[in-house]
């Protein structure tokens, strides 16, 4: 089985959001850049797979020559080789038809996204992929089991869950849950090692369209102090959600 | 030329995100001098949709579409799209809408753009304002495609009534058996609760509450306000509350109007998945707890003695007010 890991370059969440060049560009200064964390429940999941049925692990970024140390990662974690399709991320349609281009040439049987990145919040490039290519889509996938060609997936909905079935070939777009979190792969000091032997390919973008473009970033307006209320106040905590708050 | 919108229809009735989704669409619509069309699949009266200024609705109503499918789903979207002539789609930010939303979008060749917390910044060129960075900053995005697709974040506009006709028409799709290659084999939902996504009031409780055994009263608290229980990160992963309860960046995100949180110091990736939420109340001994620095109202001091007469408070004030 051939598993392809599409993995994002995301500021780390702890860091701080500033923008510049008139607000045009998120300011990456200072900023350390680590793997989506929607993705690295896909990755350990793929790699599980790797270590209990004998599958090929790829992993795969679109970006520029920074994202190498993000890759690398990937890499240490346990994934057998690697792309970088050489371009800017430029949107999330921009993406994913890269990501076919990808998935044509490798021929893969499952592709495993994050549901959403944490940068952009676009959440649309597991669908994307699955629609241009054709290929049957779960998104919120919290877990997956493969038998032979077949799939059986749990997708998370409002208020519970549901069991799928679905054949291969695949796009998972995943979420926490896909595998637990204290099962997460870290890179130990020998992954790290053979990390940097394993194959690192970068392949040249395809023209595609960009459909969408942020011209422009926001801070959020900054935030007033807290109220405090005393303990022995309730009643004005009350009084302040229903007449200030207007929230009971 | 209309705006295109899927209203959710639940359990008898349209879901309050598809409400909120007909009032933003009626002033889109507005700005663009154009008029707002609905398409549902397997709704029953359609009515309501007018008092929030739905012009007409496309009934879809097929038994194939019994259950939830979402690249049957964003066919449908497609087409009722096409057969309007829409240049603007506009979808909730519901798990179902937010699967389905990007299928549509390669099917109509349409940029898309989710999070969306406004009214078009402009109509033309087409520019909406969108969360992004885990709700820690904004975007304007600028949609350049012919038709444009996007997904209203939740909670971030109010319901508005407006009069419209809900012209109600049978809508005939035509499906094909590939979109229905993926099978449901079962479902689970907890019944009765209310689910994080729709709740309005969530009561979150952290690993200040010092053990399981302790939940009763936020079970109790969330019971008074008609509201949805979670809970932090680590107590998920202590297996203190079951993980669906885990809100935070790696969980489900909060956008409900209060947000209550007990015994939780406010890591920043909990507050990256609530920070949607319009009014947080913390209650903490710990002033120095780093959730009162985003808090909007706070209660230095000890759960086990402020939420027990919180919830008293609570009954007495429900009781006066009803």
């Amino acid at each position: 089985m051939k598993i392809l890991v599409c993995i994002s370059h995301v500021p780390d969440t702890t860091a701080k959001i500033n923008f510049t060049n008139g607000d045009t560009e998120f300011d990456t200064n200072g900023v350390q850049f680590v793997i989506n964390p929607n993705d690295e429940f896909g990755l350990t999941r793929a790699i599980w797979f790797k270590e209990k049925q004998g599958a090929h692990v790829t992993v795969v970024n679109v970006g520029g020559p920074e994202t190498e140390a993000t890759i690398r990662k990937a890499l240490a974690i346990g994934a057998d080789e690697a792309i970088r399709v050489n371009a800017n991320p430029a949107d999330g349609f921009f993406v994913a038809k890269q990501l076919a281009e990808v998935v044509k040439a490798g021929n893969y049987d499952v592709v495993i996204c994050g549901k959403e990145s944490l940068d952009y919040n676009g959440g649309m490039v597991p669908g994307m992929l699955a629609a241009l290519l054709n290929y049957n889509f779960v998104n919120s996938c919290v877990g997956v089991e493969i038998e032979g060609t077949k799939a059986t997936l749990v997708r998370e909905i409002d208020g519970g869950k549901e069991t799928l079935n679905a054949d291969l070939p695949l796009v998972i777009g995943g979420q926490k849950g896909i595998v637990e979190e204290k099962d997460l792969r870290i890179p130990n000091m020998r992954g790290i090692m053979t990390a940097r032997t394993k194959a690192l390919n970068v392949m040249e973008a395809v023209s595609a369209d960009v459909k969408t473009k942020a011209v422009k970033f926001e801070k959020p307006a900054p935030k007033s102090a807290v109220k405090l209320i005393s303990p022995d106040n309730l009643d004005e905590l009350i009084n302040l959600l229903h007449n200030e708050a207007k929230v009971i | 030329m209309s705006v295109l919108i899927y209203t959710e229809f639940s359990e008898g009735k349209f879901k309050k995100v598809a409400l909120e989704l007909a009032s933003y669409a009626k002033k889109v619509a507005e700005s663009l001098g154009t008029t707002v069309t609905a398409v549902t699949v397997n709704a029953g009266d359609v009515s309501e949709l007018g008092k929030y200024g739905v012009d007409k609705v496309l009934k879809v109503s097929d038994s194939k579409l019994d259950k939830f499918n979402a690249r049957a789903y964003a066919d449908v979207v497609k087409q009722a799209a096409q057969k309007e002539g829409a240049k603007v789609v506009i979808l909730s930010s519901t798990t179902d809408s937010l699967y389905l939303a990007p299928i549509a979008a390669v099917g109509l060749d349409a940029g898309y753009a989710s999070n969306v917390v406004a009214l078009p910044v402009s109509t033309s060129p087409f520019q909406v304002k969108r969360n992004a960075f885990s709700n820690k900053g904004f975007n304007i995005t600028e949609l350049s495609s012919d038709v444009k697709v996007i997904a209203l974040a939740k909670n971030s506009f109010g319901l508005a009534e407006a009069s419209g006709a809900a012209a109600a028409e049978d809508f005939a799709v035509t499906l094909n058996d590939a979109d229905f290659n993926i099978q449901i084999q079962s479902q689970e939902k907890a019944s009765g609760k209310v689910s994080i996504a729709d709740a309005e009031i969530v009561v979150s409780g952290g690993r200040g509450l010092k053990g399981p055994e302790n939940w009763g009263m936020i079970e109790e608290l969330a019971e008074v306000l008609g509201a949805a229980t979670a809970c932090s990160k680590p107590v998920s992963d202590l297996d203190w509350r079951p993980h669906s309860e885990h809100v935070g960046q790696t969980g489900k995100p909060v956008a409900s109007n209060l947000y209550i949180a007990v015994g939780i110091s406010g890591a920043i990736q909990h507050i990256a998945g609530i920070n949607a939420s319009k009014v947080k109340v913390v209650i903490n001994t710990d002033p120095e707890a780093p959730f009162f620095k985003v808090a909007d109202y706070g209660v230095v001091g000890d759960a086990f003695q402020v939420v027990p007469e919180l919830i008293k408070k609570l009954k007495e004030f429900k009781a006066h007010n009803n």
